[in-house]
């Protein structure tokens, strides 16, 4: 092989389209989301099954690691949720191009930290959750 | 009817997805008694039962997508009929739970 030739792609400044990183956040969030379901599942079930079980779901995920898990819970449900519309959108023929998709992708994102912090601030507003 | 199916389900959680995560923010870590008192209120239970029942039917279609791109062979079959199980034994339990709880 010569020496001194351009290679291509150069990996190492190489930024991750915008579009390809929420693309595989969707995927990834899908499948959070639904290990996330089997513990809603779970939380019903210990409602259903009286105080005492409910009590050790309460208590968990009152706990400082339980309530990061929430954050990071809303985070992934609400990015998956908005992309899904983004995607529900293109599958009505709206929103192609360069421009447009590209937007869409940081409105995403934008709308995910915004409800997030919303949901959240009722939480916190509401006063029985520790952050 | 997989890719109309995922869609129609996707349309039918937005808003129920958002109203739940308002209405959990609004619970907090409330008592025993209180969550029960908010689950049996009938348009709370209906809600949850649609929730339940669409949340495992798409978790479903989009788990299928994603094992048919990845996994090969005999493992493939396996892994969509555990899919399969697991999505049916996970609605019928949050069912039957909600079910004890409004009963």
């Amino acid at each position: 092989m010569k020496q001194g030739r351009p290679l291509s792609p150069h990996l190492q400044i190489y930024r991750w389209p915008l579009a390809m990183v929420i693309s595989i956040l969707h995927r990834f969030t899908g499948v959070v989301l639904a290990v996330g379901a089997l513990l809603l599942v779970i939380v019903l079930v210990s409602v259903a099954a009286g105080p005492a079980a409910y009590e050790v779901v309460r208590i968990l995920v009152s706990s400082l690691f339980g309530q990061i898990f929430l954050v990071l819970w809303t985070v992934a449900l609400f990015m998956h949720l908005f992309n899904g519309v983004r995607h529900l959108v293109f599958d009505a023929g709206y929103g192609f191009g360069i421009d447009a998709t590209r937007n869409s992708g940081i409105l995403v994102i934008v709308a995910t930290l915004l409800l997030t912090v919303v949901v959240w601030s009722v939480a916190w507003l509401n006063g029985r959750f520790w952050i | 009817m997989h890719w109309w199916m995922q869609r129609l389900t996707a349309a039918v959680l937005v808003p129920i997805v958002v109203w739940l995560a308002f209405s959990v923010a609004m619970l907090g870590s409330a008592s025993h008694e209180a969550v029960v008192r908010w689950l049996q209120s009938p348009v709370v239970m209906t809600l949850l039962m649609l929730l339940v029942v669409t949340t495992f039917y798409h978790t479903k279609l989009g788990m299928q997508v994603i094992i048919e791109d990845y996994v090969r062979g005999w493992l493939k079959a396996v892994s969509l009929i555990l899919l399969n199980l697991i999505c049916v034994l996970l609605t019928v339990v949050g069912i039957a739970a909600l079910l004890k709880i409004v009963l």
